[in-house]
């Protein structure tokens, strides 16, 4: 982008700075109205399972619902606990919502359409959504109040765990795509499955990391069954529960942006991005980012319809899936995936 | 020109929290301000071209450490007055380590100034067009192997050493045997019978 502001006349500085500006705006603004589409959307499919109509009333097929939900947060007074630390109080779904965004300079949309394409892409993901944990935790403290704490509390626990196990998938995929750049990891998909499937995941030595990778994901995002940050019948809405208003609508937004985040990731780490599913020269015709939106969907009706139909985790339970499966098993096929590549490609 | 925009106002954050991270009252802002130190350090090690190094930071630092510090601190029962109440006694041993850091800053500042001492033959720079992921990696796997590998023996005494000191057996403890229960069929469990009227049954 940075060249046509270029040939427009403009100083290469400056031409850099409006692209990326403009970069960045066609990312988040596109990402908001996604996100309230998809609230939409899960309702709907939650409703759909559940023998229910979901929203229906305001507008076409209740299109509009997320809409006036933001417009009444919007209109809505903030209250500020009394006893709260008002700082950090208010600070909390800043973070949430700004970390939210932040991951998705770094994603691929198409060849070479990603707004920061660094070569540690990987790395910066991981390192952006172990910040995310700060909005809770500070929430949950902040609030002066029992159940958001514990909430905080459960949540930080919750998270680095999974941080843990997601670390070792994605250095799976790294191994395979012997590159921490995102783009370079779509392209290494491109027929790995027996030459026609452009997926990792159809390789058998990384399709059970895609699988983990998944349910870690949805951990790491605490949907359901994971969702024991926001367990209704325990900790009421949990570190949420203090907040009215705009600052909850944050945290909000933040949380689905975070999903679509990681339904993103599956899709380009284990599914081929933007590439389409079959090397098939035909299929290369379709724009590679109706294909990335495509798997994208898939995902996120994938969480939804697993916060549908599976039952909450208890805690420990969660806590053994972690530390007790998901660690031992990835930390293992690290060494299977390092044998493989030891005895195939580098010999 | 934004490089060093961006320099200043990385090193001009770093020192500013910092020091706030001193001056803070409440412990949890203090943390906070580390992180945002840490952040920042971080942006720094950007701008010299060490992106792993920021990456690795931001991960190991403000991911995983900084999470566990806040944690701590959270759940401290503070009492501000208590805090304060301690100035005058403890200021001769404070002003003690602050003489010694300060006389090491001095000594490490004089010896560089003369020319430092050459310890061991380093690894020169590299100068490649490898990321720098590739050449520390190629570093550490050979020449630094060993090191490397005490390096995660030391971790792992530490890990260890860390579950025999918290460990604890207690008795009595009735735990989830996940595998025994995914194992059950209805079979096992559940028995379906006819009895005649008034011969109750055995359980």
């Amino acid at each position: 982008m940075t060249e046509t502001f270029i040939s427009w006349g403009m100083d290469p500085n400056w031409a850099w700075g409006v692209a990326t500006i403009c970069g960045i705006l066609l990312i988040a603004l596109p990402l908001m109205l996604a996100v309230a589409m998809i609230i939409y959307a899960d309702r709907k499919i939650w409703a759909a399972i559940a023998l229910r109509r979901g929203p229906n009333v305001v507008g076409p097929f209740g299109l509009l619902q997320s809409f006036a939900d933001g417009l009444k947060v919007f209109l809505q007074e903030t209250i500020i606990p009394t006893s709260a630390n008002r700082g950090l109080f208010l600070i909390a779904p800043i973070i949430t919502f700004t970390v939210a965004l932040l991951a998705w300079a770094v994603i691929p949309f198409n060849s070479g359409a990603v707004l920061a394409d660094i070569n540690v892409g990987l790395l910066y993901i991981l390192a952006i959504s172990s910040l995310g944990v700060y909005g809770v935790i500070l929430s949950g403290w902040a609030s002066n109040s029992k159940y958001p704490f514990f909430s905080a509390m459960r949540a930080s626990a919750q998270m680095i765990s999974y941080e843990v196990s997601i670390g070792f998938i994605l250095i799976g995929v790294v191994l395979f795509a012997d590159s921490f750049n995102m783009n370079e990891i779509v392209k290494a998909q491109q027929g790995h499955g027996l030459g026609i499937v452009n997926a990792f995941g159809f390789n058998l030595l990384l399709f059970p990391l895609a699988v983990m990778f998944l349910i870690s994901a949805l951990a790491e995002t605490a949907r359901a069954p994971f969702d024991l940050t926001e367990a209704e019948s325990e900790l009421v809405a949990g570190y949420q529960t203090e907040y009215s208003s705009m600052s909850f609508a944050l945290f909000w937004l933040g949380e689905y942006a975070n999903v679509l985040l990681m339904c993103t990731l599956n899709a380009v780490l284990f599914w081929g991005g933007w590439l389409p599913p079959i090397d098939w020269a035909p299929l290369y015709a379709v724009p590679g980012i109706i294909w990335l939106f495509a798997k994208i969907l898939f995902f996120f009706f994938v969480f939804s319809w697993v916060k549908a139909t599976v039952p909450r985790y208890r805690y420990d339970q969660l806590m053994r899936l972690g530390w007790k499966v998901f660690l031992p098993i990835s930390l293992l096929w690290i060494f299977l995936i390092s044998g493989y590549l030891m005895l195939t490609r580098y010999s | 020109m934004i490089q060093l925009i961006a320099f200043y106002l990385f090193a001009t954050i770093v020192i500013a929290s910092a020091a706030m991270v001193i001056f803070a009252r409440n412990p949890v802002h203090s943390v906070m301000w580390l992180i945002l130190a840490f952040f920042n350090a971080a942006g720094l090690m950007l701008l010299a071209g060490a992106e792993f190094i920021a990456m690795l930071l931001v991960i190991v630092y403000v991911g995983a450490v900084a999470v566990l510090f806040l944690f701590v601190v959270m759940m401290l029962d503070i009492d501000f007055a208590e805090l304060r109440a301690g100035f005058v006694r403890y200021l001769p041993l404070g002003a003690l380590v602050a003489i010694i850091l300060a006389a090491g800053l001095v000594f490490a500042v004089g010896a560089w100034s003369a020319g430092g001492v050459d310890l061991a033959a380093r690894a020169a720079p590299v100068v490649s067009d490898k990321s720098n992921i590739q050449q520390i990696g190629e570093l550490l796997y050979t020449k630094y192997i060993f090191l490397f590998e005490a390096a995660g023996i030391v971790l792992l005494v530490a890990m260890i050493g860390a579950i025999v000191l918290t460990h604890r057996q207690r008795g009595g403890v009735r735990t989830q045997n996940i595998s025994a229960q995914n194992r059950r069929r209805p079979e096992d469990a559940t028995r379906l019978v006819d009895p005649g009227v008034g011969q109750g049954m055995k359980l």
